[in-house]
């Protein structure tokens, strides 16, 4: 019936309980955490989100995951094979081998995404560069990930508007002469665009049509990839090429390199963090942000209180979009300098976990951004030096999410009292 | 006893909703008829050719001229148009073969325009429809799945991971074992097993069904990525040796092998091919015939309604999306035991993704599905077959078909995709 | 199939601290139509779900035939011989009759295949037996809502059930559809079947009981004979207990500046769920629109703030329209509005104290520049609105989640008495609120009064209503029963939350009761 708030005795009863946040947004179950800003009493307030259990249950999530993921190495090494083959004979042996084979793939892992003394080049030593350049556009799509997830959606598309974003930045990069530092405003532009209009597909359908914007996601990013596919073979494909790539973008239209040649780390990454400190102002001390996050945690109080619901999902799906793009810049006008079909990569569902780790904050996705893009830098060396393959990576990632996800099983896991306790004994 | 007791109410205006998406999608459809298949359609001719060398009967081409076909194509849109116009005027919504008859009449429009607009202006259907089993094998056992997880209502986003670790698991245990069947069991273990989280996260912990699907995906492409470099590629007196799977042998029918286009399509296959046939009709049986099925539903549409009448709500769920992993990881071995000859990274290619389209397009209905993976399969097999030819529109548009109708689907424009009420909420019990 | 003798002995169901059922006794004796009398929130649906095994007692017995028996679900409730028809339908919507009927009790051939052809037989022969006139294969979506009902009925007698329990069957039938449920329970009870009626509505559970037990707060307060007066009836439901007394000056109303006139609002399905209203409140003065929930008064409310489709009608603020605005603008022509439900509708639970004082007032030059927040502003709102109201809390940085009940009401009223109203509207304003804040919230209310604001206030507690208002309308069905003075007798109110008019229910109370009741009740209002 159409009388929605009739509520049986029994619901009348429960509403005495304290309210949970209604939000879509509570993804992770444990309820997004008002992120520290500037506001009064901040110090309070991340020492109690330290304190409270959720910033534990991510670094259990995290050690839990490469535990796993040690074991899966150690088992698969040959070694460790032989050394098992013998185990009743002499079982140190393989104990020896297991911590052999573990330590040094993940010794190599962080060696290759930090600091590597060992290595020929000090170019090959300062692996946390590649970090950082790595890292730069997991930020932007992380934060098209996270911005949505407060407004109550679910932004799978990061992939799809990466590639429109890419795609929009890379034709105006090489298609179009400009002035140098126009021509690269032009270009982030162009991307934002790009991105924009893809993410405000979704948003638009969903708050006229009320699409689940998941499956609109997931499909638009498969037209995406057709898409780029068609625009690699006749309209922006490199003449010259035999290849599906565009010509290169000017040297007006990309970002200058911050440590020199040597090093792929651009200003991108200075776009990344401006990005994080503009939409941590967005999301906290905005209006719009207010809004954004109140339609996510309750959107009929948002609505009871004279907010606009179906516009405010438009408005962050375009902002969730542009982000995305310019997750495509980075890489367009950073670190590849031309597009190719591979512009995404997996980056749109990195983004996914990055932002689920990051606990949906522009901060918290910053840090969990590092981290994977230091995964990926050191995962090549990994593959390298101790021949892992870069795969395990993928896995790590994943069961960091998992776990994070499901904060009872880590709880049960390390025996832990629940948050909410540890939060009254704190 | 009192039969007035109540005062009579004053009689109620009843509104008439009416849904004019329908007339409106048709009417913006025959006018891209009407100007590109009639109008500017191409000049020369489509031809079809039905048989293929060495069948037993053979059929003449079927030769269409292009723009005389796109005449007839549109004006038979705009009739159908119309009539969609009339019927929502009257009674607020559409009959049900309007949209059929319209889409089949705009694929047939559609296909003439890019052969004959083609320069090879010729296609063998056969070809086309062969090749297309080829794509629409795995996605009908991943939409098979998905029809099993969201009828009792869980969501499944893990098709893709399904499937791949199903083609991984089928390759490493057939090559082991020297035996193909072996290998499509050890495929279904694995799906079951991606399954298993999938429950385990979704129901058990309550996790958002969506989040859990789109890691186990990651998940499971790490985890096939990794083993594939460490165990698939060892070597043994130069060659891999756990990545040479026996294939599963096409088994003809008799007589049926020979019907025109119809054979060679469906029974000119593998045993994965028939059990794909077989699994589409016995689980739509099941769905609606029986005992099973009506429970299932039942738990997909109100759990409490469910629960209230005796049905364990969430034991139902985890057994089917159990179930619904066999039946993936089972599709998956097919990309290893019959479509290609070993494993390799990221091989289903999202095809996982396109199940889950069909799935929706399908309308949650296992034949609808299974038709619905036949439109893709067909449009992306047209498109590999055009992708050397001139055509008049690029084949990545036609790539793109499947995943624009499934926007449509859900977004209200083309029929009305209404998924399993409770498809993707948790049942907590109380 | 033999009639059944029901028994509960101290039946207890504690949710926390919170006492839904307190030691209640009931015998239903075979055959009869017992019916459970009592205010929403008085317990009863509790009751009957303890009953039927949906919830598991904290004390107490059940005994049916007088043989003890535990119900570990439905399934063992309905196995000895209980059958429901919960007030929200258990039917599938997307299923047939046959199909709804079938399941969890499904005739099968083999290897599990349905047999429906069985249930429609049966679904056949109780349709004629009672005249319900199902198909068997319609679609419950596409049924009325009174068919839906007959469904769930048959869904109970297909199982055999000899003891039936129907949870405020009336509460989403019309009128005729009303008419036609009591003729069918008439006719079960002469098939021999027991039945428990769950009601507010004291004509019908006059019109079709046996034996009456009355409940309140979640006690058994007494039980009555059918022919008990409608007077009786309604004091033994409604309590006489002794109100809070509040420090009021009389009103001195002014001009009446909000109007509502012949209002109409219905839902998609195109039924009328505020039925042509008409009544104004005048500045300084508390109108309270009291009636049993359920009856159009969310609806009205939700209507003047711009919530609702498909409005008929005239809403005047200062001779301003307000149909057709949207809740921002409504919001700005000066009206507080403080919702039903405040988890649901009234607060941000994740949000902080201050953010939920601002919810509403965030883009106000007062608490924002341009775009941004003005965080210090908000914080000093916060602390002044925190202190006026008196807001319990160490901070008012805390999520408004961790407050009671109460605090978060003054929360939400505070927001809304915060700045220059010229309509003040609060739905439920104390409902989950303890004592102490119950008291200060209705001061804060009448003071706004006094201020010369008109004030809107809906409640179902008539205790809360009899306190506050100066004036008293009445909904019943959506329809306004008439609009009365402040200390009319609760008595009267009764009548009318009952769905008697003004006159109708004046003239009942004067005259000689049960005689005169019976014809009263024939006529339309």
């Amino acid at each position: 019936m159409s009388d929605n708030r009739a509520a049986p005795e029994a619901a009348e009863a429960a509403s005495a309980a304290p309210a949970a946040s209604a939000g879509e947004a509570d993804l992770t179950g444990t309820g997004t955490a008002a992120s520290p800003g500037a506001a009064p009493g901040q110090g309070n307030r991340i020492l109690r989100e330290i304190m409270s259990g959720n910033a534990l249950v991510s670094v259990l999530a995290v050690v839990v995951a490469l535990v796993i993921g040690g074991l899966l190495i150690a088992v698969t090494d040959e070694r460790v094979g032989a050394a098992a083959g013998y185990f009743f004979a002499r079982p140190g042996d393989l104990f020896g081998a297991l911590w052999a084979s573990v330590s040094e793939a993940y010794g190599a892992l962080v060696r290759g995404a930090t600091y590597d003394p060992t290595a020929r080049t000090w170019l090959g030593q300062l692996g946390i560069f590649e970090t950082l350049t790595i890292a730069t556009p997991l930020i932007l799509a992380g934060l098209a990930v996270t911005i949505a997830f407060r407004a109550g959606l679910f932004n799978i598309g990061a992939q799809g508007q990466i590639i429109l974003g890419a795609s929009f930045s890379a034709a105006v990069g090489f298609g179009w002469n400009l002035p140098p530092v126009l021509h690269l405003l032009a270009v982030i532009l162009a991307g934002a665009v790009g991105g924009a209009i893809w993410g405000g597909i979704a948003g638009v359908l969903k708050a006229r049509t009320g699409a689940h914007e998941v499956i609109v996601t997931i499909m638009l990013n498969y037209i995406a990839i057709n898409l780029i596919g068609y625009l690699l073979k006749s309209p922006l494909k490199d003449p010259n090429s035999s290849n599906p790539v565009s010509p290169a973008l000017h040297d007006s239209a990309v970002f200058p390199l911050l440590l020199g040649p040597n090093f792929r780390l651009h200003a991108g990454f200075l776009l990344a963090v401006l990005a994080v400190i503009a939409v941590a102002w967005l999301l906290n001390r905005s209006t719009l942000g207010f809004e954004l996050r109140a339609i996510g945690a309750n959107p009929s109080a948002a609505r009871t209180a004279g907010m606009v619901v179906s516009r405010g999902y438009i408005i962050v799906m375009l902002i969730a979009g542009a982000l995305s793009g310019l997750a495509g810049v980075a890489q367009v006008a950073g670190t590849e300098k031309s597009l190719d079909a591979e512009v995404a990569g997996s980056i749109g569902f990195d983004a996914i976990t990055v932002a689920l780790l990051g606990r949906s904050t522009p901060w918290g996705t910053f840090f969990a951004a590092l981290l994977f893009g230091a995964f990926k830098a050191g995962g090549t060396s990994m593959a390298v030096n101790a021949n892992v393959s870069i795969d395990i990576v993928l896995v790590v990632q994943s069961l960091i999410v998992l776990f994070i996800a499901a904060p009872p099983l880590i709880r049960a896991i390390f025996r832990l009292k629940s948050a909410s306790s540890r939060g009254a004994a704190a | 006893m009192s039969t007035t007791l109540a005062p009579t109410a004053p009689a109620q205006d009843r509104l008439i909703v009416r849904n004019w998406k329908v007339p409106v999608v048709f009417g913006i459809l025959a006018a891209f008829a009407l100007v590109v298949f009639a109008v500017l359609g191409p000049g020369g001719t489509a031809t079809f050719r039905l048989s293929q060398d060495g069948d037993a009967w053979q059929l003449p081409n079927l030769v269409l001229p292009a723009r005389a076909t796109g005449i007839v194509v549109t004006v038979l849109c705009l009739a159908l148009a119309a009539l969609a116009y009339r019927q929502t005027q009257r009674t607020g919504r559409t009959e049900r073969w309007l949209g059929v008859s319209f889409a089949i009449l705009f694929v047939i429009g559609l296909m003439v325009w890019i052969i004959a607009g083609t320069n090879t202006q010729n296609i063998t259907l056969v070809g086309l429809f062969t090749g297309a089993m080829l794509i629409v094998t795995p996605i009908v056992f991943g939409s098979l799945s998905g029809v099993l997880c969201e009828r009792s209502g869980v969501v499944n986003i893990a098709i893709e991971g399904q499937l791949l670790a199903g083609a991984f698991t089928a390759s490493l245990v057939a090559s082991i074992t020297g035996n193909a069947l072996a290998g499509l069991v050890a495929a279904a273990v694995a799906g079951v097993a991606v399954s298993f989280l999938l429950a385990v996260f979704s129901i058990r912990y309550l996790v958002n069904q969506i989040i859990v699907g789109v890691v186990l995906n990651v998940l499971v492409a790490g985890l096939t990525g990794f083993l594939f470099e460490k165990i698939m590629k060892i070597k043994v007196e130069g060659a891999t040796i756990y990545n040479q799977p026996p294939h599963l042998p096409n088994l003809p029918i008799p007589v049926l092998s020979e019907i025109p286009i119809l054979g060679p399509t469906f029974f000119r296959q593998s045993i994965l091919g028939y059990l794909m046939l077989v699994l589409v009709a016995v689980i739509w049986f099941a769905l609606y015939r029986t005992r099973w099925g009506l429970r299932i539903r039942a738990v997909g549409e109100h759990p409490q309604a469910a629960d209230t009448m005796g049905v364990n709500v969430n034991r139902t769920r985890f057994r089917n999306v159990l179930a619904g992993g066999a039946i993936a990881g089972i599709g998956g071995a097919y990309f290893t035991l019959v479509a290609v000859s070993s494993f390799s990274k990221d091989m289903t290619g999202g095809l996982g993704f396109i199940a889950l389209a069909a799935l929706i397009f399908g309308r949650w209905n296992p034949v609808g599905a299974f038709l619905a993976a036949l439109l893709f399969g067909v449009a992306g097999n047209l498109q590999s077959v055009l992708s050397i030819a001139v055509t008049p529109v690029d084949g990545h548009f036609l790539a793109m078909l499947p995943y624009a109708l499934t926007i449509l689907a859900v977004s209200g424009l083309v029929g009305r995709a209404r998924p399993p009420a409770a498809s993707g909420v948790p049942y907590v019990k109380g | 199939m033999g009639t059944l003798k029901l028994e509960l002995k101290g039946i207890t169901k504690r949710f926390g601290s919170l006492i839904a059922n307190d030691a209640i006794d009931l015998v239903v004796q075979s055959g009869e139509i017992h019916s459970l009398l009592g205010e929403n929130g008085a317990g009863k649906s509790t009751l009957m779900n303890v009953l039927y095994g949906l919830y598991e007692p904290s004390a107490g017995q059940i005994l049916v035939d007088d043989r003890p028996v535990t119900f570990n679900g439905p399934s063992d409730a309905m196995a000895a011989g209980i059958g429901m028809v919960h007030q929200h339908f258990m039917l599938v919507p997307v299923f047939t009759v046959a199909e709804n009927v079938a399941l969890g009790n499904e005739a099968t051939g083999t290897g599990g295949i349905l047999d429906l052809e069985q249930t429609r037989r049966k679904i056949r022969d109780i349709s004629a037996k009672y005249g319900f006139d199902v198909d068997p294969d319609a679609v419950i979506e596409d049924l009325p809502v009174g068919v839906q009902q007959r469904v769930e009925i048959i869904k109970a007698l297909v199982r055999d059930a000899r003891i039936l329990i129907l949870d405020e069957p009336t509460a989403v039938l019309t009128p005729q559809e009303t008419d036609e449920l009591i003729d069918i329970m008439g006719q079960l009870k002469a098939a021999g079947t027991s039945i428990v009626f769950i009601s507010h509505k004291l004509r019908e559970v006059k019109a079709v009981s046996d034996r009456i037990t009355v409940i309140r707060r979640g006690k058994v307060v007494g039980t009555a004979e059918p022919s008990a007066s409608t007077t009786e009836l309604a004091s033994l439901m409604v309590g006489r207990s002794v109100s809070l007394t509040l420090d009021k000056a009389p009103a001195r109303p002014g001009e009446e500046t909000f109007q509502i006139r012949n209002l109409t609002v219905m839902n998609d399905a195109g039924q009328a769920l505020v039925d042509n209203v008409t009544f104004s409140v005048a500045k300084g003065e508390i109108v309270a629109v009291a009636g049993v929930q359920g009856n159009g008064q969310t609806e009205l409310t939700e209507t003047v703030l711009g919530l609702r489709k498909h409005v008929h009608g005239s809403i005047l603020l200062d001779g301003k329209e307000l149909v057709g605005r949207s809740v921002r603008q409504v919001l700005d022509s000066g009206v507080g509005f403080v919702p039903e439900d405040r988890t649901t509708d009234g607060l941000v639970g994740s949000y902080t104290i201050a953010e939920n004082l601002v919810l509403d007032l965030y883009g106000k030059k007062d608490f924002s520049r341009g775009f941004t927040l003005n965080r210090a502003a908000i914080a000093k709102h916060a602390a002044a609105k925190i202190d006026e109201f008196d807001v319990r809390t160490g901070s008012a940085e805390a999520p408004v989640a961790t407050l009671s009940g109460g605090n978060q009401q003054k929360v939400v009223l505070a927001r809304e008495l915060s700045r220059p109203l010229k309509l003040f509207i609060a739905s439920q304003p104390t409902r989950g609120v303890d004592v102490g804040s119950i008291e200060f919230l209705h001061k804060r209310i009448v003071a706004e009064r006094d201020q010369g604001t008109p004030v809107l206030i809906v409640s179902t507690e008539l205790d809360e209503v009899l306190e506050l208002a100066d004036r008293i309308a009445v909904l019943y069905a959506g329809r306004l029963m008439g609009v009365v003075p402040g200390d009319s007798s609760r008595d009267l109110l009764g009548l009318m939350m009952a769905g008697l008019n003004a006159e109708e229910a004046q003239a009942h109370l004067a005259g000689p009761d049960s005689a005169r009741a019976t014809t009263t009740e024939g006529e339309p209002a």
